[in-house]
């Protein structure tokens, strides 16, 4: 342990002696410094008078003569934590205070020129300094016997902690303090009677003909989509499992569909399905002989679109589950004599409920923060996402009108997480031990599965025939009114001008643009996530439920809020990221984490502890048994983080709208500027394309991580015929 | 006790990111970072122009709707990352200058019509008006046909029961577009009886929708009869071959100004003032049709489009930008239509 600390202080000091302190105007990590001799390391700008960086020097020297001198381990850990700790706040707050127009307090103490020149963001060497001094505080902690002398743990704690609260609480703080403001100040007592005004929480359309709060809108339709949609994912999980369904194969691929299409595609073409022109609307109409109405702008509207956008999550995170159930217990409940009904109600229900709640969950946020589907199927009916974005970039800029709508968006995902979290208890849904288990699942009573197929294939068949008018769109001329075929959306966005070998295309950058950062956020995302749930599930520490929770606000929050939020914090010193690609990278992995969380706690909830256990007692430590033991169980968790970051990344709309620039610009963003120009052959067109690449590099990474082994063989009790 | 994760993850980052980097920092020309906010095709348009006039200029451009560049710029005061700031309604450019968010450019504006003249000497030149788009009502010829309901002619018209829920309007509280009504209504039948006929409309309302454009779109797809908002965007629509027609209001009507803004401390200020030269010259400003932009060009010797609505044969009310432009009145007004006109959500 005093080697570990040690060298990460060496590190920290030769990043501080050898790598530029600042970024440059060229970007974070520019590498003009290797060749233009002028060198911009912290121990050089310390010299050339930007004193303010002895700290970081000291605490180094401070850390490595402690740990060559005191020899009693417990004191020179606390000793250790104590300097590196100063040394990092003190790190931190001269990055706060001295800006690029030099200090923004304290203006009476810190004169003199260097210090009124100001300073860039914080570089590489900053980056690597504070990190070493992070993980130098997290391994005294270990070593002063806190969390059983775990020095990984506590690292992955610490870095994961400080990430969260860099990336998420900092910038989110920036837009959450102006529901306090009041013109020329802040107040206090103004926020409560804003908070709780009629318009926001206001039930006056259960009595009479008037219309709710937006939040009381918010929470009806986020109960409603949550419920819907986790039942919805619940029959295609049954089916795949527990049925010998024919097509489970295209039924996959149709589960997997709308997770890949950008919002507005699919509110899109439910209007021209079920508009008041739509083709299904006109077909009805002439049957029946009534009037063709506009029921599809609404409430039900929304509703329907946020059933088709979000079922696939709820089954990403179900099927896991669902498949983990373990055999043995159903065939237990079988021997004694219950019947498969009972079997299913009493035994493999009740052990899937980690999946229910985190599916359940995740579908609430997702259609509390939804903004695409609001918006254009939304008409009259308002919403919390919708009406915090017109709060920022309506005709009337109200940015404490959107920090209060942001407040109560985000009490109600955390009540919905209290609820879960009562809902769960303290029960164990350990389904995968290491011990053999080679029996079969119970195939579903003849009931249950008519209602599965019931309700799951007709969705299929819609989403199937949505899909195909997508498909449609983008290969005529002018979707619902000229039907000949034409190849010209393809050609414009992704052409190809063989003379001259170029990239003709008007889509190629934005393209390229973002399978690079998507593909760069997935794995990030996917890492950062599963590692938190590895907390949260096998370790002890204070404060996590606290900790489970602010792992989950980013998702919460709507994206407007977090673009406009990373603006005001990450545009100026210490950390300036706008308009890089970097920017974007973080915003999606830190919005996108939650899903490999909640997916990665249904994975691991049901891994027995005692697989650890075993693998500690045989001289592992704990790094070892997440590599050997875990990870090889989570496949299917890893599949779903992975695949959905990928995928959110690449149709996200809201957050990136604020932090495209021109050098990065993003397909959505591409696509959004096309649909309000009313150029919809294209905006299709792009979109059916986005769709397929997606669809092959979710096949890919299926390949990759393969399925996992639980030595069962997958196999499904043959019905006997009734 | 390895470290695990964090080594591969600053790799992956580092590489990844020096990669982006060092490709774009190879050219030594002054960069232009320009927000265009308006038709994508005449965004392209513009800076593939620019571009052949000025090969020391990169100009990097993004597109953005105006209140998405408000909300950033605000954001970024201070710091900003945008030089230039063009196309887009005017009234979000005004508001920029009323907070000091963006700067004189000091170019000659002798050249131009009259209300892009006026936008300049409002905001101290601060802004420049680069085209004007009329107010105007369209409707979906097919659908009204099929209800056998006599098209409109005036916004009088608009209040008979005939459209009833057949019109759709944005909600001014979030739409530029419906602001721009808002206050010609006003100016047009003065502020107690501008509410008395915006209530009567509401009754034939389906829907306040919150996007501007998006009722002329709904109008052309069939999904409402009636639409109003900009005639450009209606124009765009019908040249694309939906069952448009589009109507200049008998009572007269309001427009909008299109401007372009330089933003304070910007860091590219020279580039961002040959940008506003470029885009203030009459060639430059006839190519707009090109790409299917049918707004009316403030340079008064630029070539206006056949397909442009006319606006010698519009009656074109003097609209005051100053005093419907300022925070004051804007809130006053939205306060009024929230109480007298509202939404009357179906719901």
């Amino acid at each position: 342990m005093k080697k570990l600390s040690l060298s990460w202080l060496m590190i920290g000091l030769v990043s501080f002696i050898f790598l530029p302190w600042h970024m440059t105007e060229d970007g974070f990590l520019d590498a003009a410094w290797i060749v233009d001799g002028l060198p911009s390391t912290g121990l050089f700008q310390m010299l050339a008078g930007q004193w303010w960086h002895l700290p970081a020097l000291l605490t180094f020297i401070i850390g490595i003569v402690l740990q060559l001198t005191i020899p009693n381990p417990v004191v020179r850990a606390k000793a250790t934590l104590l300097s590196s700790s100063i040394g990092l706040l003190l790190i931190a707050v001269q990055g706060l205070i001295i800006v690029r127009a030099g200090p923004r307090l304290f203006e009476m103490l810190l004169t003199g020129e260097t210090i009124i020149a100001g300073q860039p963001g914080m570089g590489l060497g900053a980056g690597l300094v504070a990190l070493s001094l992070l993980f130098v505080i997290t391994t005294s902690i270990a070593q002063s016997g806190k969390g059983q002398g775990d020095a990984f743990v506590i690292g992955a704690i610490g870095l994961i902690v400080s990430l969260v609260g860099i990336f998420v609480f900092y910038p989110v703080m920036h837009i959450l303090i102006q529901a306090f403001q009041v013109e020329g100040g802040y107040a206090l007592g103004e926020f409560f009677p804003k908070f709780f005004s009629a318009d926001i929480w206001g039930l006056s359309c259960l009595v009479g003909n008037h219309t709710c709060g937006v939040a009381i809108n918010s929470l009806f339709l986020a109960v409603m989509t949550g419920a819907g949609t986790t039942f919805l994912g619940l029959s295609f999980a049954l089916i795949f499992t527990r049925t010998n369904f024919r097509a489970k194969k295209l039924l996959r691929i149709l589960t997997v569909l709308p997770i890949i299409t950008p919002p507005f595609v699919i509110g899109l073409a439910l209007i021209l399905l079920f508009g008041r022109a739509g083709t299904v609307t006109e077909f009805v109409a002439e049957l029946l002989n009534i009037e063709p109405g506009r029921w599809v702008y609404g409430f039900w509207g929304v509703y329907f679109a946020q059933l088709l956008s979000f079922t696939p999550i709820a089954f990403l995170v179900l099927i896991g589950v669902v498949q983990g159930v373990s055999p043995s217990m159903e065939e237990a409940s079988q021997t004694l004599d219950a019947d498969r009904w009972q079997t299913f109600r009493y035994v493999s229900l009740p052990l899937m409920r980690p999946g229910l709640a985190n599916a359940f969950l995740l579908g609430f946020i997702e259609s509390l923060a939804d903004f695409g589907n609001p918006l254009v199927l939304g008409s009259g009916y308002s919403v919390l996402s919708t009406e915090i974005f017109f709060a920022i970039v309506g005709s009337v800029a109200d940015p404490a009108k959107a920090a209060i709508l942001a407040i109560a968006l985000l009490t109600l995902t955390l009540s919905a997480f209290m609820a879960q979290r009562l809902w769960l208890g303290k029960k164990s849904y350990a389904t995968i031990t290491g011990k053999a288990d080679s029996g079969q699942n119970a195939s579903l009573n003849p009931v249950l599965r008519t209602i599965c197929y019931a309700t799951a294939l007709p969705w299929a068949a819609l989403t199937l025939v949505v899909y195909s008018m997508i498909i449609f769109g983008s290969f005529v001329k002018l979707w619902g009114y000229n039907h000949s075929f034409t190849w010209d959306h393809y050609i414009r966005a992704f052409g190809i001008d063989f003379a001259s070998g170029r990239f003709s295309g008007v889509a190629w950058d934005s393209y390229f643009t973002t399978l690079t950062i998507s593909s760069i956020a997935a794995p990030l995302t996917a890492l950062v996530g599963l590692a938190t749930a590895y907390l949260l599930v096998r370790q002890k520490f204070v404060g996590k439920n606290a900790f489970e929770f602010s792992t989950m606000l980013s998702f919460a929050i709507p994206g407007t809020v977090i673009g406009v939020s990373y603006i005001m914090a990450f545009n100026f010193p210490p950390i300036e990221l706008t308009g890089t690609s970097i920017i974007l990278i973080i915003v999606f992995v830190f919005r996108n984490m939650p899903v490999g969380v909640r997916g990665g706690i249904a994975a691991m909830s049901q891994l027995d502890k005692s697989l650890d256990e075993a693998s500690i007692t045989l001289g592992a430590n704990s790094f070892t048994t997440v590599k050997r033991v875990i990870l090889p169980l989570m496949g299917p968790a890893i599949l779903a983080a992975l695949t959905y970051s990928f995928v959110r990344a690449i149709t996200s709309v809201s957050a990136v709208i604020f932090l495209v620039s021109a050098k990065h610009n993003m397909a959505t963003s591409f696509i959004v500027g096309r649909v309000e120009n009313g150029e919809f052959g294209l905006a299709i067109a792009y979109s059916a394309v986005l769709i397929i690449t997606m669809l092959a590099a979710i096949l890919i990474l299926q390949l990759l991580v393969g399925a996992r082994k639980l030595r069962r063989t997958d196999r499904v009790q043959q019905t006997v015929s009734a | 006790m390895k470290k695990f994760g964090i080594v591969p993850l600053l790799a992956l980052v580092a590489s990844t990111s020096s990669f982006t980097i060092a490709a774009s920092t190879t050219t030594n020309a002054d960069e232009l970072n320009l927000v265009c906010s308006a038709e994508q095709d005449w965004c392209d348009l513009m800076v593939a122009a620019f571009g052949a006039e000025h090969d020391d200029v990169d100009v990097l451009m993004v597109r953005k709707s105006t209140g998405e560049t408000l909300a950033q710029i605000r954001a970024e005061a201070g710091n900003p990352k945008i030089d230039v700031w063009w196309g887009g309604t005017g009234d979000p450019h005004l508001i920029a200058a009323e907070e000091g968010l963006s700067q004189p450019s000091g170019v000659d504006t002798g050249e131009l019509l009259g209300w892009a003249q006026n936008m300049s000497q409002i905001s101290e030149g601060k802004t420049v008006g680069i085209y004007a788009g009329a107010l105007g009502i369209a409707y979906n010829a097919d659908i009204l046909k099929k209800l056998n309901v006599e098209p409109p002619q005036c916004w009088a018209d608009l209040e008979d029961p005939r459209f009833f829920g057949e019109i759709q309007v944005a909600n001014p509280n979030s739409s530029g577009t419906a602001y721009t009504e808002l206050a010609t209504f006003v100016q047009l039948f003065g502020e107690d009886q501008a509410m008395v006929k915006l209530a009567a409309i509401g009754k034939n309302v389906n829907s306040y929708t919150k996007s501007g454009s998006a009722p002329s779109k709904a109008a052309a797809r069939g999904e409402t009869g009636v639409s109003i908002g900009f005639m450009h965007d209606m124009v765009n629509l019908a040249t694309q071959g939906f069952p448009l027609k589009i109507v200049a209001p008998c009572e007269g009507t309001g427009y909008e100004v299109g401007a372009v803004s330089i933003i304070n401390g910007a860091k590219n200020e020279d580039a961002a003032k040959k940008w506003v030269e470029f885009s203030l010259r009459a060639d430059v400003q006839s190519r707009g049709p090109e790409v299917g932009s049918f707004q009316v060009p403030s340079n008064s010797n630029a070539k206006v489009a056949p397909e442009s609505p006319d606006l010698a044969s519009i009656k074109l009310i003097d609209y005051d930008f100053a005093t419907y432009g300022s925070s004051e009145t804007r809130k006053r007004l939205l306060a009024r239509w929230d109480k007298e006109v509202g939404d009357p959500n179906p719901q």
